[in-house]
């Protein structure tokens, strides 16, 4: 197997932009506080492109298609969810979190409830989801480095991706990323959408592709395509492989994705249908929730110079992430018509890489362009999952660095030391983040993603979205929940990964198999494994509900001075309420 | 609820102006936030109870597809935008309330 040289020259122009401007903003990042939010000046437009880069993981560039391609129509919950979640945290959480000012999450959490206990709580959750958001990055990592080097195995992706993020960070912090990030944004909105312009210039618009594929309700005339000889581009499209889902299954609601378990267990269609709704609904509630409530998506929040910016911000971003994902589903649609064989492969030979391979067709018509639409996708496809890992890879290095060792190990840390922990912390962060992703091949990008959402409901989201709005929340209250809710999501989580992992036919079966006995289990109980798939419709509950319970049990202990709390959270900032609340704290000895 | 004496006296700091100034912010997103849920809510029932009809083609799309992969997106823009234009009202509102209140309370 050759390498195409356009490929490899697209994505290592990706890769060393990235390294030399991670190094280059690294020199203009002195004090820690420019090390871990930007010295807190960064402009709106900046911002918005700095959180969307961030946001369009390898979950959106990669997984969407593949997903969209391996079960249709269900799948587009995803990137809608993806972008109009962000609605949510601008209805209720962004305005406030921001005026309340602290530099991470559990910083809000112990400022909010004068608790130090309670910060250490807080903490496990950004490690938690944030292992579960790489894991998805790296199998991104790896299936892309395999397109473009083929024979290598997937691993070694894996590993040299991890090292060289991993470097990029130690070296660089949130400054420097800031910067890389909002460029990161540009080249892969321009990665997406370029070879799909092409793409359906040469192969018909999005519509008459998705008219293809029959649905159930058509008339049969409807659906009778003619090759019209006066116009070149294809009307028809390739044989579907034996595994392909059905053209009826594929294009309509309540499909494959959300069916598989009820026809594991044999149930009828008829059956099936109610569990698919369920299946629906709980998907959608952990992946709006979750936004929401993603650690290094909210720490962005505190970059904005005041509440204003902080709405504006994320308005620029529902947009940007919004345009960005129309076009992910159109390879997914593409890609069944036309690269009909990546059904029948799995792992990082399946069509997780649709996205990278499909402006390949056309190099039988148009020859370099081709290998050049390629190249762009998997420069794009880079981004995505370098900007994405580096992000996490700060805010879950600034959780161990600034919090588990500046705040519990050693308080009395000099700013030097700390910065010094920093790059330890992310090189043992990057590791871990390695060794994970190495063994999540046989998983679907998008889902693992969708279950790092679903943790993030049903942890996060209660705590945040309680404790801007309800006064009565205690600690006590706020910690139970949001442990016991979010503990439960990663728990089933687990589960559902393992079991999958259990009937890979590759080396990670093996490593498995002691966990297969579950999926005996989940054909007698397909109601089960849909909630355990889909844990947020009864975690997100869960988690607000012992909130709600467990404070007023302890009501005694809300905090004496909430309602000054309440005021810095909800009034204008040009009341001035903020300095006033830190000058009282100061006074009283915090 | 055990809560402290007020150590300030004036309008910002009273009960009325904290609980107005919640009741009124939770009011304008809650306002947003069904807009957003019903369809958000409202598009998986309509599948599941008129599968027919959301399957019609529409331009080659059929009618459910276009507005989950394409149309929802600028519905919910529009929502967002509604939100910021009448937050940043509300909070201006608010400060103005507050100087007020100051002044009658001095």
């Amino acid at each position: 197997m050759n390498i195409d040289p356009w490929i490899l020259a697209f994505s290592a122009v990706t890769v060393l932009v990235t390294i030399i401007m991670g190094f280059r903003s690294a020199k203009s990042s002195k004090s820690a506080s420019d090390f871990f939010v930007a010295g807190r000046s960064v402009s709106v437009g900046w911002n918005a492109s700095a959180i969307s880069g961030e946001y369009l993981s390898a979950a959106s560039f990669m997984g969407i298609a593949g997903m969209v391609m391996l079960s249709g129509y269900d799948a587009l919950w995803y990137p809608v969810c993806y972008a109009c979640g962000y609605l949510f945290l601008l209805l209720f959480i962004a305005g406030p979190l921001r005026r309340f000012g602290a530099y991470t999450i559990p910083d809000f959490a112990e400022g909010r409830f004068d608790s130090p206990v309670f910060r250490k709580i807080a903490v496990c959750f950004v490690l938690f989801i944030g292992f579960f958001y790489t894991m998805p990055q790296m199998k991104g990592a790896g299936t892309t480095l395999a397109y473009i080097f083929p024979g290598l195995p997937y691993w070694v992706g894996v590993a040299v991706v991890g090292a060289v993020i991993t470097l990029n960070v130690a070296l660089g912090g949130m400054k420097g990323i800031t910067l890389v990030q909002a460029v990161q944004y540009w080249i892969k909105m321009f990665a997406i959408s370029v070879p799909i312009f092409v793409l359906l210039s040469v192969y018909g618009g999005y519509g008459k592709n998705l008219s293809l594929n029959k649905s159930s309700a058509d008339s049969p005339p409807a659906i009778v395509q003619t090759v019209d000889p006066a116009n070149t581009t294809r009307t028809e499209r390739l044989a579907l492989p034996e595994k392909a889902p059905k053209d009826e299954a594929w294009i309509a609601p309540f499909g494959p994705l959300t069916t598989k378990a009820a026809k594991a267990s044999g149930l009828s269609a008829e059956e099936a249908r109610p569990l698919s709704l369920l299946y629906t609904v709980s998907l959608i509630v952990a992946l709006v929730c979750g936004t929401a409530g993603l650690p290094h998506i909210l720490v962005r929040f505190y970059t904005n110079p005041d509440g204003v910016a902080a709405k504006k911000t994320t308005m620029w971003v529902m947009i940007l992430i919004g345009v960005f994902y129309v076009f992910p589903p159109i390879f997914g649609v593409l890609g069944r018509n036309f690269l009909p064989e990546l059904y029948d492969a799995t792992g990082s030979k399946g069509p997780d890489k649709v996205v990278l391979e499909l402006p390949i067709l056309i190099r039988q018509k148009y020859g370099i362009l081709g290998s050049i639409l390629s190249g762009i996708t998997c420069a794009g496809a880079f981004a995505a999952f370098m900007s994405t890992f580096s992000g996490l890879l700060v805010s879950m290095t600034s959780a161990l660095a600034h919090d588990v060792y500046g705040r519990m190990l050693r308080p009395g840390a000099s700013a030097e030391d700390r910065m010094r922990m920093f790059k330890w912390c992310a090189i043992l962060v990057g590791g871990v983040s390695v060794a994970l992703g190495a063994m999540v091949e046989p998983l679907e990008i998008n889902f693992m993603v969708g279950q790092a959402f679903a943790i993030a409901a049903a942890s996060y989201f209660p705590l945040l979205f309680m404790s801007v709005w309800w006064r009565g929340m205690t600690m006590k209250g706020a910690a139970t929940g949001m442990l016991t809710g979010g503990l439960c999501a990663l728990g089933s989580a687990t589960i559902v990964n393992a079991s999958t992992l259990a009937l890979d036919k590759g080396p990670m079966g093996k490593l498995f198999a002691g966990f297969g006995g579950i999926n005996e289990f989940w054909v007698a109980h397909p109601l089960l494994r849909i909630l355990a798939e889909q844990p947020a419709i009864w975690s997100v509950p869960l988690s607000i509900g012992l909130m709600i319970v467990v404070s007023k049990a302890t009501r005694k202990s809300i905090p004496s001075d909430v309602r000054m709390k309440m005021l810095v959270l909800h009034a204008p900032e040009a009341l001035g309420l903020k300095q006033e609340y830190i000058q009282e704290h100061q006074g009283a000895g915090h | 609820m055990s809560q402290p004496p007020p150590d300030r006296t004036d309008f910002i700091h009273s009960e009325e102006f904290l609980s107005g100034l919640m009741k009124r912010q939770l009011k304008l997103s809650i306002s947003c936030a069904s807009a957003f849920l019903i369809l958000l809510f409202g598009l998986p029932l309509m599948n599941y109870l008129a599968p027919g009809f959301m399957a019609q083609r529409v331009g080659g799309f059929t009618l459910t597809w276009l507005i989950l992969g394409v149309l929802f997106f600028p519905y919910v823009w529009i929502i967002a935008k509604w939100f910021i234009v009448r937050s940043m009202a509300l909070e201006n509102a608010e400060v103005k309330t507050a100087a007020d209140g100051n002044k009658r309370s001095s």
